[in-house]
C-alpha cells in the first residue's frame, strides 16, 4: 500500500522525511496531532502559517506543508505577531520548544499573552535543551541532571501555564505525547478562540533527558505519563508545576474570552480617529 | 473479521515501541526484521484484532504507521478511505 | 510604480529629520513599523504611530529591540513594507535579526540615529561610529546596504531609496541618521506621489507548482511569495538550498553565502551614489559622510580659499563601499583626508581602496559634537604639503 494514504502526509514534507527526531522523541507525536486537528477542524490551510523558533522542537516548521518560517531563537512569537498583524487573515501557529519560548524567548511570550495577540502557541516541553545537547532549561525539574547541571538542577522551573495563565492567555492546556487524542482536540478548539492560546505538551527527550536522569527510554516516559498524568480540567494552574518522577496535571486550565490584540487597537484608533482612521488594506506591495 | 487494517513505512520507523505498547487490541509486536536504518519496524501478529482506530498512526512519531477501517461490502473488504 | 498618494505628504514643510524620515517611509509605501523606544531615534516612530493610523497600516511598541527587529520582518512576510528604528544600543540588539534578514533576503530597513557609544555613551549626541557595525554586526558573511542622509531633505529622499534598494535586492538596508540629522529643523520638500519612485516587490509570477523560493533568474535575486497565498514555502535562517530547505553541507553553504554577496557586490557600482565637487583639479579629496560631510564643507571653502586645491567627495551609499570610485581617484590626488565622528571607520575603507596610492588621513573625534571646520581645515593644509 502506498504510503501517501496516511491520513497526515498532505500535511508533511514528505521529501523531508525521515526527520531528525530521535527514535522515542515526542515531538513527532505532536506533529501527528497537530495533522489530525487540523483535519478534524477543516482548517484553511491556504491561510495557515506556522513559525517556529529554535531547537529540536523549532525544526517542526521545516516538516509541515505550509507557509513556514524557522527564526531565530526565542523569537517566533515576535515573528509570528508581525505576520498575523501585517495579514490578519492568516491563522498563525507558534511551534516551538521550552527553552525557545520560555527563556530566550520568555519576555515575547508574556507580552504577547499580556497584549492578547491571536496566535495558537504550541509548547513541546521535553524538559530540557535537547538540540545542543542536554542543557538546563527554566522549565528542567529540581534536582534532574543536565549537561551544564552536572550535580543536579537547583533552580526552581517555570511552571507554564501559571506563567501564561498570570500574562493574559485566553486557552491554556496541558497534556502529555500520551494523551494524542485530547491534544488534538486541544489544538482543534485553540483554532476555535480569537486571542492568546497556549498548549504544553510535555514530550520525551530519550536521549538526553530520560537517560542522564535513567529514567528510561521513550517508551518507559510515555508508560509514566500514562500512569502518573491526572486529568483535572480547570485545575488552578499553580498547582501544576511539574516534578521529576511525580504526578502530572493535565487538562484545559484557562478558557477565557478577552478581546484581542487587533480588536483592541481598532476599536481605540476608531474611536480616537473618528473618519480619519483608515482600516489597514491588505498588504502585498506588488 | 477484522474491521480495520494497519499500514506500515518500514523505512521510517525508528522502533520507539509506542504503537505495539498503546495499540488497544495488541495487533502490533516489534519484528526480529531490520530496516536499512538498523531498526526493527513493528509488524502485525493479530491482523483479525484490527479495530482501524489508528491510535498507532496518532502515536508514531515518525509518520511510518497509521490504521485504516474496512467496510464489509459483501464478502469483499473495502478501504474505507475514499 | 509611483508612490500611493495616500502615505504622500505633498508639500513643503519645516520639520527635523526623524520626523522627514517617517514621511520617506510612508511615501515608499511602509505600512508597517515595529519600534522599541530609544534616543535619539523615538521620533521617527512617534510621528508613524501617529501617521499610520489616516493611511492604513500598523505601527507595534514591542518589548526589546530585538523583538522589533523580528516583528518587521514577520509583516514583510505577510505582504507588508516594513522597518524598524533604533539607535546604537538598540541597534546592538538587532544584529541578530540583520543576519536573518540577509540570510533569508527579507527586504526591509532599519534605520539607525546614531549616538555616542559605546555603551549606554552619548544617548542624546551624535556620533558616526556604528558603521562598520551596519556592515559587519552580524556574525557570518554577507552583504548589506547603507545610505548616510546629511539634511532632512535627504532623511525624505533617501528613506524611499533604502526601501526601493531593499526591494531590488531583497536586503536588509541600514539607513545611517545621526543624532544631528535626526533633530535638525529644515526646509523639506515633499513632491506629489506621482512624482515619487517606488519599487514594487519581487513578487513571484509562478504557480504554486512551480514556484522555488530561493531559485534565481540570472541576477541572482530570488522573487518572493507572501504567506497566505497558496504556495506553502519554507524560510529558514539556516542554510538553505533553491527550495528553502535546510541543506547543511559546504557545496550548498558556498552556493549561497557567495550569491548573497555577489548580488550586492555585483551591483555596487550601481547601487553608489555620491556628491562630488571639484574633483577635476584636486590635490587632496575630503571623503565625509552624514552630518560631518556639512562641517567638511566649511572647512573645504576656508582650505579653497587660502588656495590649495581641494576636492569634496560625500558618501552617500557608505556600503557597498564605493571603492571603484576612491581608486580611479588615488591614481590623481595626493591625498585622502576623512573626517567622521568615530576614531577611525570609513577612512580605512578609504585607505584600503587607495592602496598606497595616495595619502590617507583621519579627522577623527570621539561624537558628542560635530567636528571643528578649523580641525579637518589643520589636516587638509598637511595633506596638501
Amino acid at each position: 500500500m502506498s504510503d501517501l494514504t496516511n491520513p497526515v502526509e498532505p500535511f508533511l514534507r514528505s521529501d523531508r522525511m525521515p526527520h531528525i527526531w530521535c527514535p522515542g522523541c515526542g515531538i513527532g507525536t505532536t506533529v501527528n496531532c497537530f495533522a489530525r486537528a487540523l483535519i478534524e477542524s477543516k482548517i484553511d490551510l491556504e491561510h495557515l502559517a506556522l513559525v517556529s523558533g529554535i531547537g529540536c522542537t523549532g525544526r517542526v516548521a521545516g516538516y509541515v506543508k505550509l507557509d513556514s518560517f524557522h527564526t531565530t531563537h526565542g523569537r517566533a512569537i515576535p515573528f509570528a505577531t508581525g505576520l498575523k498583524l501585517a495579514n490578519p487573515k492568516l491563522n498563525v501557529v507558534v511551534y516551538s520548544g521550552d527553552g525557545d519560548l520560555s527563556a530566550i524567548g520568555g519576555n515575547h511570550l508574556i507580552h504577547a499573552a499580556r497584549r492578547n495577540i491571536d496566535l495558537k502557541v504550541i509548547c513541546v516541553n521535553n524538559l530540557i535543551y535537547a538540540m545542543t545537547g542536554g542543557q538546563t532549561a527554566p522549565t528542567t525539574p529540581g534536582h534532574a541532571i543536565t549537561s551544564t547541571s552536572p550535580y543536579g538542577t537547583c533552580e526552581p522551573a517555570f511552571n507554564l501555564p501559571h506563567l501564561v495563565e498570570a500574562a493574559g492567555a485566553v486557552y491554556v492546556a496541558r497534556w502529555t505525547t500520551f494523551h494524542v487524542r485530547q491534544l488534538a482536540r486541544s489544538i482543534a478548539e485553540a483554532f476555535q478562540k480569537k486571542g492568546f492560546s497556549f498548549i504544553e505538551v510535555i514530550s520525551p527527550c530519550p536521549t538526553l533527558y530520560q537517560r542522564r536522569n535513567k529514567l528510561g527510554d521513550g517508551l518507559d516516559t510515555m508508560k509514566y505519563y500514562k500512569e502518573k498524568s491526572k486529568v483535572r480540567h480547570g485545575a488552578p494552574t499553580s498547582e501544576a508545576g511539574l516534578t521529576m518522577t511525580g504526578e502530572i496535571v493535565v487538562g484545559k486550565f484557562v478558557d477565557r474570552d478577552r478581546p484581542d490584540y487587533q480588536t483592541l487597537v481598532r476599536a481605540q484608533l476608531a474611536e480616537s480617529l473618528g473618519d480619519r482612521f483608515v482600516e489597514q488594506a491588505e498588504m502585498v506591495c506588488s | 473479521m477484522a474491521k480495520g487494517r494497519v499500514s506500515i513505512v518500514v523505512e521510517r520507523c525508528k522502533a520507539c515501541g509506542f504503537c505495539v505498547e498503546f495499540c488497544p487490541t495488541k495487533v502490533l509486536a516489534l519484528s526480529s526484521a531490520f530496516n536499512s536504518k538498523g531498526y526493527h519496524p513493528p509488524h502485525v501478529v493479530h491482523p483479525e484484532k484490527c479495530s482501524g482506530c489508528d491510535l498507532c498512526g496518532m502515536y508514531c512519531p515518525d509518520f511510518a504507521i497509521y490504521g485504516t477501517k474496512v467496510k464489509t461490502v459483501g464478502a469483499q473488504e473495502v478501504d474505507d478511505e475514499s | 510604480m509611483k508612490a500611493d498618494p495616500r502615505g504622500v505628504l505633498t508639500g513643503v514643510h519645516f520639520i527635523d529629520g526623524d520626523h522627514a524620515c517617517c514621511e520617506g517611509a510612508l511615501a515608499a509605501g511602509a505600512r508597517f513599523a515595529a519600534g522599541y523606544p530609544i534616543t535619539p531615534s523615538t521620533e521617527v516612530v512617534e510621528r508613524f504611530a501617529s501617521r499610520v493610523p489616516t493611511v492604513g497600516g500598523t505601527f507595534i511598541q514591542m518589548e526589546d529591540e530585538l523583538a522589533a527587529s523580528i516583528t518587521l520582518q514577520g509583516a514583510v512576510w505577510g505582504g507588508a513594507k516594513a522597518f524598524t528604528v533604533t539607535s546604537g544600543p538598540g541597534f546592538s540588539l538587532m544584529m541578530e535579526h540583520i543576519g536573518y534578514a540577509a540570510m533569508t533576503e527579507t527586504p526591509c530597513v532599519f534605520v539607525d540615529v546614531q549616538r555616542g557609544g559605546p555603551s549606554t555613551g552619548l544617548p542624546t549626541l551624535p556620533a558616526q561610529a556604528d558603521m562598520m557595525q551596519a556592515r559587519w554586526g552580524s556574525h557570518g558573511d554577507y552583504e548589506i546596504i547603507a545610505l548616510c542622509p546629511n539634511s532632512p531633505q535627504e532623511c525624505f529622499d533617501l528613506t524611499i531609496k533604502a526601501f526601493n534598494l531593499a526591494e531590488e535586492f531583497r536586503v536588509p538596508v541600514m539607513f545611517m541618521m545621526d543624532e544631528v540629522v535626526g533633530h535638525m529643523t529644515e526646509k523639506v520638500v515633499i513632491p506629489p506621489a506621482d512624482q515619487i519612485e517606488v519599487t514594487p516587490r519581487r513578487h513571484t509570477r509562478k504557480s504554486v507548482d512551480n514556484y522555488l523560493p530561493y531559485e534565481t533568474n540570472g541576477d541572482m535575486v530570488p522573487d518572493m511569495a507572501h504567506a497566505g497565498e497558496g504556495y506553502k514555502f519554507h524560510v529558514t535562517g539556516l542554510t538553505h538550498d533553491e527550495h528553502g530547505y535546510p541543506n547543511m553541507t559546504p557545496p550548498v553553504q558556498d552556493k549561497l553565502v557567495r550569491r548573497l554577496q555577489n548580488k550586492i557586490r555585483a551591483a555596487a557600482d550601481r547601487i553608489a551614489m555620491f556628491e562630488e565637487q571639484n574633483l577635476g583639479d584636486a590635490e587632496v579629496v575630503v571623503v565625509s559622510y552624514g552630518i560631518t560631510s556639512r562641517v567638511a564643507q566649511r572647512a573645504i571653502d576656508l582650505a579653497r580659499q587660502k588656495g590649495l586645491k581641494v576636492g569634496k567627495l560625500r558618501l552617500i551609499t557608505a556600503w557597498p563601499f564605493p571603492e571603484n570610485k576612491i581608486r580611479e581617484l588615488s591614481l590623481k590626488v595626493k591625498a585622502f583626508v576623512v573626517p567622521e565622528l568615530n576614531l577611525g571607520q570609513m577612512v580605512h575603507e578609504v585607505e584600503r581602496a587607495a592602496a598606497g596610492k595616495a595619502k590617507t588621513f583621519a579627522v577623527s573625534h570621539a561624537g558628542g559634537s560635530v567636528h571643528h571646520p578649523e580641525d579637518i581645515l589643520k589636516v587638509i593644509v598637511e595633506a596638501s604639503r
